[in-house]
């Protein structure tokens, strides 16, 4: 039977002759894109640090990192920029969801023809500035694939810390390292801003692997007291983590501490080979990082080393100056006994200049090491410094580290901003005391560690900024109150950070019974001989070295605090590396 | 016609290049006259080693990749890959993802059935279908554009949920394209489903014996054109289809016309389906995070996890050893079975010019095929 009505219905197709096709449009308008629309890519070249996550996640190998005229590389950036060839990306935008900053976007820009194929290279931001006003597709806040969140630390509470010097920071549990490691993209920006130049990403991969030995070696590669650093390095690293940028940085020091904590003895697990004896010597003046650190790798490589150290154990500031509550001492003799174990002598109790001549240690040695470190304390220029009970900060930690006893009464004030004044005032609260930090500058102007001063604060410390002491006041000879006026920030007309400005007038008297002063310190060189003082170029207190930490005098290398002005133990353990490198070279002229 | 003519064994080659359908393979035919003695179907043309390439990427790179897997439909690709992961793992996925999984699942099957549509219209030569249903799916395309930053390969769902929420009053904008779809059924209905020239070409033609149906593997639109009611979305109900009031569509006759009957009524059926999504959609979250994607290990273990796509069962097994890369992804697609071997099958005795017009109502999908 005919369909009738089939046959006649398609007809009803011819209504739509005279409708106004919707999809090609003549002339050709360009389609209005929707507001996500993953098109070509722009990126803030100034806001993009170089960190290559966008080249890694790529998927089709799209993305290469090269360098660009006017990008130098910085701390924290690596001068290197992303590439992007458009023949092979396929626009997923996983680089956008991955940027660390942000900097990455896609644009609603897609059209682009050209029989040349140099031209689908495309450097987003620098070829195709214009494309700002066409940003579409952004990294997503609430939807993030990056993990900007750290696994938070476990401390021990303010209250109970302050009791005694137990260890305040607990450390990460196993599933927490993991958890913490897992959050780096590997970038390696934090190589180059550490000091020492540690195989972080390396180490950190193989905790977020499960792989704690292989962490261990790579850590102690090129850093033979991880612990300590673990502990109390100032981190360098994580200042330039890329997951800072939009989030809080890796835990990069809690993740090395990790990784050695889980060892007692790091001989079992790295299995160090000596090599044979080369039959020559090298004296080390000073056991602290820097010591310890040319000291190890020297012994590893055969040379009879012999460290002097004028205290009762090694370990230099990190054992007279850092509180207990920060680096127990049975973290340090853990490490000090590995060392040995390599065989490193150790000469304890012996004050170089005093128990032993200079002149008799470079006699007896082919070269020497000078990591002496700064222990002399600035003096506050104040008058009434001189009383009783008007001490200084570094004498005081070496003296409550070493087991003295230390009167400091009810009431202290410590003057100074920096991690030696923090570690006064904890200390004396941990002795019972009350403490007030008087700071010349503001909070955040504070050179120590943010930790640290949240720390403080946390444990009842009382900080005073802007206050600058004026007089100490006595009475029998002893410290009876310290006078301070308040001072306002004025900016530097120079572009220096702004100065502190006493207010006239705005003075105030605080009652103590001892002035803790901590605003620096300085090398002492007394030890050296005339006619060495005369040959050893000292600039602004401190020895002046080559590359290989070579000091003038062809024989004498020198690291530490002394050398360098960041004064921290890791800049110190990078000198002792490298001195490894320069004292070899000048002795087997390798 | 002389007795040399009517002997005569031709071989006559269909394709590669899109023999009828989206996508190169080509179909050997030895004819007489322009009757199908028997056919061969070659594939080789499409080869891009997809399931090889995730076995040396990162599981978070293996996204990008999958929905290439199928052009016209590449969704159930991302959504599967997605909800095998989250089974190994345990991941839970936020309510309000679910609801926009199955919105996109739609969607995407309107806009698979609307590219059909005019396949299989145009391999009837019927060629006003295609202009309407290729420029109406560009409304749904619009809409996968807004929610999503891609046109074709929309890189949406991923493990934990979806990559973005919807866009402000993008559910007033979905409604308005489903009412501008519904009204147009009828214009479809008049131009195809009623068309006096389809139904002479479908009606008895390309028949799948229904007793075999389900034992060469026939799923989808097929299986269901020959009255069998099978359906993943029912029978082991995934994202939020359990919550919605729907029922499987079957249709007798297991020929061209059933099976294009049936996705005629699901096409409608999805529609109410998206319309239900929109009303009970929560709010909330729409991404569970897991672990950075540079160090992303999925734990050891597998999972086969199954969708019902445009073309019928979809299904990926997915195994993992623990590391930052799939051990092996599997894919089982509904095309190789229709695509090839039931085709070889029905190849027979078939008229030449049928043979489009039944690769096209089987949802034979080339790059889905070789994958």
């Amino acid at each position: 039977m005919m369909n009738i009505k089939g046959a006649l219905v398609p007809f009803s197709a011819l209504k739509f002759l005279g409708k106004k096709p919707h999809t090609v449009r003549y002339p050709l308008e360009k389609k209005d894109t929707a507001q996500r629309y993953r098109g070509f890519h722009f990126n803030d070249l100034e806001e993009c640090i170089g960190c290559g996550t966008c080249s890694t996640i790529c998927q089709n190998e799209a993305i290469d990192m090269i360098q660009l005229d006017g990008v130098e590389a910085a701390k924290g950036d690596s001068g290197l920029r992303p590439r992007v060839d458009n023949g092979r990306c396929c626009w997923c935008g996983l680089c956008v969801d991955m940027c660390p900053t942000g900097s990455l976007s896609l644009t609603d820009q897609y059209l682009h023809t050209s029989p040349d194929p140099d031209s689908y290279l495309l450097i987003p931001g620098k070829d195709n500035p214009e494309m700002k006003e066409n940003i579409s597709f952004v990294k997503s806040d609430s939807e993030p694939l990056l993990q900007f969140d750290r696994v938070p630390m476990r401390e021990l509470d303010g209250a109970e810390r302050v009791k005694s010097f137990a260890e305040v920071v607990l450390g990460y549990m196993q599933e927490e390292a993991r958890a913490e490691a897992t959050r780096c993209v590997d970038c390696g920006l934090c190589v180059t801003a550490c000091p020492d130049h540690m195989h972080i990403p390396e180490y950190i991969g193989a905790i977020a692997d499960a792989d704690d030995e292989t962490a261990l070696k790579y850590i102690y590669d090129n850093n033979p007291l991880p612990e300590m650093c673990g502990k109390v390095c100032t981190r360098q690293c994580e200042t330039v983590c890329a997951i800072g940028h939009l989030g809080e940085p890796i835990a990069i020091r809690w993740l090395k501490r990790f990784a050695t904590e889980q060892f007692p003895d790091p001989a079992a697990i790295l299995n160090p080979v000596i090599a044979e004896s080369n039959g020559k010597k090298v004296g080390i003046i000073g056991g602290g990082p820097a010591g310890l650190s040319a000291g190890y790798y020297l012994a590893l490589r055969g040379f009879d080393i012999t460290i002097y150290e004028a205290l009762p154990k090694m370990g230099g500031m990190t054992y007279a100056g850092i509180p207990k509550y920060r680096f127990p001492e049975d973290s340090l003799d853990k490490q000090i006994g590995y060392m040995e174990k390599v065989g490193v002598k150790m000469v304890n109790n012996t004050r170089v200049g005093k128990d032993i001549s200079f002149d008799k240690i470079r006699k007896e040695n082919d070269a020497v090491f000078v990591g002496i470190g700064f222990h002399i304390p600035y003096t506050l220029g104040l008058t009434g410094e001189d009383l009783e009970n008007s001490i200084q900060a570094v004498d005081f930690l070496r003296d409550v580290n070493l087991g003295k006893s230390v009167d400091i009464g009810k009431k202290v004030v410590v003057i100074g901003g920096g991690n030696v004044a923090i570690d006064a005032a904890r200390v004396s609260r941990r002795l019972g005391a009350e403490v007030t930090i008087l700071y010349r500058r503001r909070v955040q102007d504070m050179p120590a560690d943010w930790e640290e001063i949240e720390g403080a604060e946390d444990e009842g410390v009382h900080i005073v900024p802007q206050g600058i002491p004026l007089e100490v006041i006595g009475n029998n000879g002893k410290v009876k109150s310290i006078k301070y006026g308040m001072a306002e920030m004025v900016a530097d007309d120079k572009g220096g950070r702004p100065r502190p400005v006493l207010i006239e007038g705005d003075e105030h008297i605080l009652e103590v019974d001892t002035v803790i002063g901590a605003i620096g310190q300085e090398a002492d060189y007394s030890f050296l001989p005339k006619e060495v003082m005369d040959e050893l170029k000292i600039e602004r207190g401190r020895m002046v070295v080559n590359e290989l930490k070579q000091t003038s005098i062809p024989d004498i290398f020198a690291g530490g605090d002394s050398v360098n002005r960041t004064a921290d133990a890791i800049s110190a353990i990078a000198d002792g590396v490298k001195a490894v490198e320069g004292i070899t070279h000048y002795l087997l002229d390798e | 016609m002389s007795e040399i003519m009517q002997e005569k064994e031709t071989t006559l080659y269909l394709g590669p290049q899109h023999p009828g359908i989206t996508g190169n393979m080509m179909i050997e035919l030895k004819v007489t006259g322009d009757t199908v003695q028997r056919g061969r179907t070659h594939v080789g043309y499409l080869h891009r080693g997809f399931e090889k390439l995730m076995e040396e990427r990162l599981w978070m790179q293996c996204f990008p990749i999958v929905c290439r897997i199928c052009v016209p439909e590449p969704d159930p690709n991302e959504e599967n890959l997605a909800r095998g992961i989250e089974e190994i793992e345990g991941r839970e996925v936020p309510e309000r993802a679910k609801y926009i999984r199955t919105m996109v699942l739609e969607l995407s099957r309107m806009a698979t059935y609307l590219l059909w549509m005019g396949g299989q219209s145009g391999s009837a030569g019927l060629y006003t279908m295609p202009q309407w249903t290729v420029g109406d799916r560009d409304y749904i395309i619009d809409l996968f554009e807004e929610l999503t930053g891609g046109r074709v390969y929309h890189m949406y769902i991923w493990a934990g949920g979806v990559r973005r929420d919807l866009p402000d009053g993008f559910a007033g904008r979905v409604r308005k394209v489903l009412d501008y779809l519904e009204e147009r059924l009828t214009d479809y209905d008049r131009l195809l489903f009623e068309n006096a020239v389809f139904l002479k070409r479908a009606q008895g033609v390309g028949i799948i014996d229904k007793n075999k149906a389900e034992e060469w593997g026939v799923v989808g639109p097929p299986l269901r054109g020959c009255g069998i009611a099978h359906d993943v979305r029912k029978d082991e109900p995934y994202e939020v289809y359990d919550k919605l009031d729907w029922e499987v569509i079957t249709h007798e006759g297991s020929d061209v016309y059933s099976r294009a009957m049936v996705r005629r009524k699901e096409f409608e059926q999805s529609i109410s389906i998206v319309r239900q999504v929109l009303d009970k959609m929560p709010e909330g979250p729409v991404y569970n995070p897991g672990p950075n994607p540079l160090k992303w290990k999925v734990p050891a273990g597998d999972a086969y996890v199954r969708t019902e796509s445009a073309r019928g069962e979809f299904g990926y097994y997915v195994v993992s050893d623990g590391s930052l890369k799939p051990r092996r992804v599997h894919v089982r697609g509904p095309a190789y079975v229709h695509g090839v071997s039931l085709l070889e099958k029905m190849l027979k005795g078939m008229n030449i010019a049928d043979v489009s017009f039944i690769m096209n109502s089987l949802g034979t999908c080339p790059p889905e095929i070789e994958r």
